[in-house]
């Protein structure tokens, strides 16, 4: 690790300020992303700030059809809250999927969004409910947000503050670990909000992204069989000593399926 | 009054005594050690598999803050080179390729981690800013990473002076014989193979702290070691040129070895060097990725095989051809894993008459390959019982049958197999009855029909297999090229109040000597476990010793304690018999108490102990004071564990996953000392065979950058990967050992892969599969299931 500075301010407005002034100054929110980074020498912040202190990127509640999620919650407090397992229980047992339980009580839904790891689970969840992520500037749709490997819609000095989620009427999620780093190797979440299906794809390419044929093929049926058929292109897809991009793409299918199942 | 106390010797599973210490986080770790003025080294590893150096410019980092002194290999004139401690010799008898190994690279880096140059500083992280404020000018050479790539024409080489990257070609047997065999037989089964490259991954990190005391010109190095005097020989005879008397070599506690830590590492040598010069003690700790990068990795053979049989299927030759990767630099004992602890085993349990095996050691550049639990054992295991199925298959003979067929029956014993070793003792057919009974091998196919029902295809595997351990007769091995002696040495330190400190100069890093070296001295000497201390891992305080590998520590160092308590009975009976004045031929020891034989005259064992001490009523003119025995004892010969492993697993066709969903091992490993403590031991090795089988592929890029060089990529076995190991013993004795021991710290590593790839191709026998390469990850063997189902669809 290289010497930074430390900061904790109390409000986002403060934390901003920070950062803006800044541009080498990097938020922490669960650190379980930016440390590892920061202990292998791969990351040279001038600072640190640690959100962990504002109570505004806190809480999980449901307003107006919403779920809305606080970028501070943390993936256990997500797996576990009534709040949304009501409302989306998908995204429960997606949280409770994450890592394993050191990472879930100390990780974030906003560092993991934020982050946008191609192998990470939050990102399909949010791109499949079309979710719209709100910033300290602004309101951004999920579809605008994530813009591949590692690269998000937000700027330099932006915080996400929170993630607000339709409520869907069926939505599930499904899939197969990266057998060694137990990250995502292919996912799949399907929902169904507000009639229009949305099927995003994890793991399997170099960021998340929609199915649309499935997408087609669910509007046309809501069951296993209508995506079972539909075979994704390895073209674009991620290849490496875990597995081929043939192999991802055959698991693409299996996992839509999977996820529908899970919806049920 | 008759005190109760429960029975703590051979045979009873006593909890581990060192456990409490390990699990209350108060075991000392070399890194858990810290010396007044110490400073803190950081070592600077080549980025590439191959490169020339053309200079260090080291002023940057000498300015940086907290920075003491930068040194590059160019510092170290009068070093030795890192020594090998086996010299193997060609076909022609030439012997092998040895290139020099320089403690920091000198001219050439030949490995990604191969040690450039290292920062001593105030502070951790002052030295490994500074090492990289470090330029080095690097001209990147075209590197080889496998041996196939190594051998070819026109490979780029290593090292200049060894051309076609060939270390050695070695061969055991009878050629003509051999071939022979093959020209008449009825069949003849090929097959080719490879052993994966493993990575060991030891839970604690190498670490190593040099002091000087310039008080006495003594050096003291604490390290992560499995043998601290074969470091203090091999660093201070070859490399530093220090003499043991000046060299004190610790190793404390040591949290996993397997074979990784029993080599003398450029660290250990960097250290102790740097202390002596900068009068200082000066600490080096790896971080995991630089454990990925330079602790010796294991296996990583690519092997062709034939095997003639008779109509009847029984094995009449074996024709092995091997080509072991030695890595960069010949690590300590690499020249021997794939010669004499492979090559030697490759009759496996099996009768086979001739075997002929030719082995080409080569260098490549990659992290240097050495002993990783099993050594060889693993390998030649993988070998024969992969073998032996698919030619149970291609002759249409059960797969059950043809290894009874071909078993050397438990009236041969002793049984000299045609490739050096002699078996002292074994029993195949029972112990493979009893891992038939326990894994209901005979009702598999109802389980297979009820996966298949739930869409999972299911397979069962079984391996027999017997290995060499209880290393070694130092006569035998000193003729086949080892540069050392491998007998052990044990103190028994009887106190004046009767407890007894047990000093081995075996080393435990987690197998629990502690306790079950211990429970050989209460056995024996009757004192409660309580009173028995085992310390280990100090030159300063162990007369001498070889440490713990190749499943030796109880088979030999075990041995050379039961001398030394012969020795301290032979004279406690004279105290005894002296104090109950009667002749000591008619003095009877037994567990704690002397006795006049078929009197009710009786002397306990601590009035003896304190008698020894306190000599005032003594025979002080015929026996010297005390109660303090050393002996050596150097094998009569390897010991034989054996035994049958069977491995059921069920297979998701849609994604390739395979769990492992039984698993039984039924071992021979001679006599128990403590079960509870053998059944962890044969579970860890399981679960270590499962990874290799399943889980673990050290991966290197056709540039020899190590692409599996962290826990994102390299997948070490997790609690859920596992099965819960049903483990059983059937017991026949070492002959040529006093306890009866074989040894069990390897057996798990060695039978179990061959049983889990024979089970994962069992429950794909539908797909037309042969085999499949370890390991058999989700990926390949949705490979093979994809291609059957394109075949079927043609
Ligand atoms: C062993 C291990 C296993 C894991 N397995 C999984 C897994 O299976 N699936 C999975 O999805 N993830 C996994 N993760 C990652 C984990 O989920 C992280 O928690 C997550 O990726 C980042 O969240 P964080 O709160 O820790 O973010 P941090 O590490 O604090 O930050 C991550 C990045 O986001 C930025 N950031 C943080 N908060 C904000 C904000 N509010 N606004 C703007 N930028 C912000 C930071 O500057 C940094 O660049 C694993 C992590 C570990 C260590």
């Amino acid at each position: 690790m290289y010497d930074f500075e430390y900061h904790k301010p109390g409000s986002i407005a403060d934390a901003v300020k920070i950062l803006s002034a800044d541009p080498d100054a990097r938020p922490i929110s669960g650190g379980q992303t930016l440390l590892p980074a920061l202990k292998h020498r791969l990351n040279k912040p001038t600072s640190v700030v640690d959100l962990s202190g504002i109570a505004e990127l806190k809480g999980i509640r449901q307003e107006g059809g919403k779920l809305i999620i606080g970028a501070l919650a943390k993936h256990h407090e997500v797996s576990e809250s009534a709040v949304v397992k009501g409302a989306i229980p998908a995204l429960a047992s997606l949280a409770g999927t994450i890592g394993d339980t050191q990472v879930r009580n100390r990780g974030t839904i906003g560092g993991s969004v934020s982050n946008n790891d191609p192998a990470a689970d939050y990102p399909a969840a949010v791109m499949a409910l079309d979710a719209t992520i709100v910033t300290d500037k602004r309101r951004i749709a999920a579809d605008d947000f994530f813009q591949g490997m590692f690269t998000t819609a937000l700027e330099p000095g932006e915080l996400l503050v929170a993630i607000e989620f339709p409520v869907p009427e069926q939505a599930g999620y499904a899939k197969m670990r990266n057998p060694a780093s137990r990250y995502v190797m292919a996912g799949a979440f399907v929902a169904k909000t507000g009639g229009k299906v949305r099927v995003a794809i994890n793991g399997a390419g170099p960021g998340v992204f929609r199915q649309t044929a499935m997408e087609t093929a669910l509007t046309a049926s809501w069951s296993p069989d209508a995506v079972a058929g539909v075979k994704q292109s390895a073209e674009d897809l991620n290849s490496d000593i875990h597995g081929s991009a043939e192999y991802r793409a055959h698991l693409v299918t299996v996992m839509a399926k999977r996820a529908v199942v899970a919806a049920g | 009054m008759t005190v109760v106390t429960p029975f703590e010797g051979i045979g009873a599973s006593v909890r581990r005594k060192e456990d409490l210490r390990f699990l209350s986080g108060r075991g000392q770790y070399t890194d858990d050690i810290n010396r007044p003025g110490q400073a803190y080294a950081s070592i600077l590893r080549s980025p590439h598999a191959h490169a020339t150096i053309r200079g260090i410019d080291i002023a940057a980092a000498q300015a940086m803050p907290g920075v003491v002194a930068v040194f590059t290999g160019a510092d170290m004139p009068d070093l030795g080179g890192i020594p090998c401690g086996w010299q193997i010799h060609n076909k022609d008898g030439s012997p092998m390729a040895e290139p020099m190994h320089p403690v920091l690279a000198v001219g050439k880096a030949r490995f990604v981690g191969d040690a450039v140059a290292v920062v001593v500083a105030e502070t951790k992280a002052q030295a490994r800013d500074a090492s990289e404020a470090i330029v080095v000018d690097y001209a990147v050479l075209p590197a080889v990473s496998t041996v196939t790539a190594a051998i070819a024409a026109g490979a780029p080489t290593v090292h200049d002076a060894v051309a076609g990257n060939l270390c050695y070609d070695w061969h055991i047997g009878d050629k003509a014989i051999n071939e022979a065999a093959f020209a008449t037989a009825a069949k003849v089964v090929e097959f080719e193979l490879v052993n994966n490259r493993l990575v060991p991954n030891a839970m604690e990190p190498r670490a190593a702290i040099g002091d000087f005391d310039r008080t006495t010109d003594e050096y003291t190095l604490f390290t992560t070691s499995q043998n601290p005097h074969v470091i203090r020989l091999l660093m201070g005879a070859f490399v530093l040129h220090l003499p043991e008397h000046k060299l004190r070599v610790v190793a404390p506690d040591v949290g996993g070895g397997f074979g990784s830590k029993i080599f003398h590492y450029a660290e250990e040598a960097i250290v102790t060097w740097a202390a002596g010069k900068l009068a200082r003690p000066v600490k080096w700790t790896a971080e995991r990725t630089e454990s990925f990068m330079s602790d010796a990795h294991g296996r990583d053979h690519v092997t062709k095989a034939r095997l003639a049989l008779d109509n009847d299927g029984k094995f009449l030759a074996l024709h092995v051809q091997t080509l072991a990767n030695m890595g960069a630099y010949l690590s300590t004992f690499a020249t021997s894993v794939p010669t004499y602890l492979y090559a030697t085993l490759l009759a496996g349990v099996y009768t086979t008459p001739s075997i002929y095996a030719e082995v080409k050691a080569i260098f490549t550049n990659t992290v240097p390959v050495d002993a990783y639990r099993g050594a060889g054992r693993p390998e030649a295991t993988f070998l024969i019982e992969r073998l032996v199925d698919v030619a149970a298959r291609e002759t249409g003979i059960d797969r059950i049958a043809i290894r009874r067929r071909n078993f050397i029956p438990a009236d041969a014993f002793p049984y000299q197999t045609p490739v050096a070793l002699q078996y002292d003792s074994g029993d195949y057919q029972t112990t493979l009855d009893a891992a038939l009974e326990t894994a209901g091998w005979a009702s598999f196919e109802s389980r297979r029909a009820e996966a298949a029902k739930r869409g999972k295809l299911r397979g069962i595997g079984i391996s027999t297999y017997v290995e060499a351990c209880g290393i070694a007769p130092s006569a035998v091995v000193g003729a086949l090229g080892a540069r050392a002696g491998l007998y052990e040495v044990g103190t028994i330190r009887v106190h004046p109040t009767g407890s007894v400190t047990v000093l081995t100069g075996t080393h435990s890093h987690g197998q629990g000597h502690e306790t079950t070296l211990a429970q050989l001295v209460t056995d024996r000497l009757g004192v409660p476990l309580a009173q028995v201390d085992v310390v280990h891992g100090d030159t300063a305080k162990i007369p001498f010793g070889m440490g713990t590998y190749g499943s030796r520590s109880l088979a030999v160092g075990g041995s050379a304690m039961v001398k030394a308590m012969d020795k301290i009975v032979a004279k406690a009976r004279r105290i005894a018999a002296h104090l109950m004045e009667a002749s000591v031929d008619d003095v009877e020891f037994d567990r704690g108490t002397f006795r006049v034989a078929g009197t009710d005259k009786t002397k306990a064992w601590a009035e003896i102990c304190l008698t020894a001490y306190v000599p005032h009523n003594y025979p002080i003119e015929e026996l010297e004071p005390g109660l303090d025995e050393t002996a050596f004892y150097d094998p009569k010969n390897f010991t034989y564990p054996g035994g049958a492993h069977i491995c059921e697993v069920e297979i998701e066709p849609e994604t390739g996953q395979v769990s492992v969903v039984n698993f039984t091992a039924v071992d021979d490993v001679g006599r128990v000392i403590n079960p509870m403590i053998v059944e962890g031991q044969v579970q860890g090795g399981v679960c270590q065979g499962i990874g290799q089988a399943l889980l673990e592929a050290c991966v290197y890029d056709a540039e020899g950058q190590l692409v599996s060089g962290s826990f994102m990529d390299y997948q070490m076995p997790r609690a859920d990967d596992l099965p819960m190991v049903s483990v059983a013993t059937h017991v026949t004795l070492c002959t040529h050992n006093p306890l009866g021991v074989k040894g069990c710290g390897e057996v798990g590593a060695i039978g179990s892969p061959p049983a889990v790839i024979n089970a994962v191709v069992d429950a794909l026998r539908d797909y037309g599969v042969r085999h499949i390469e370890m390991p058999a990850t989700p990926a390949k063997i949705w490979g093979i299931i994809n291609a059957g189902h394109a075949l079927a669809a043609e």
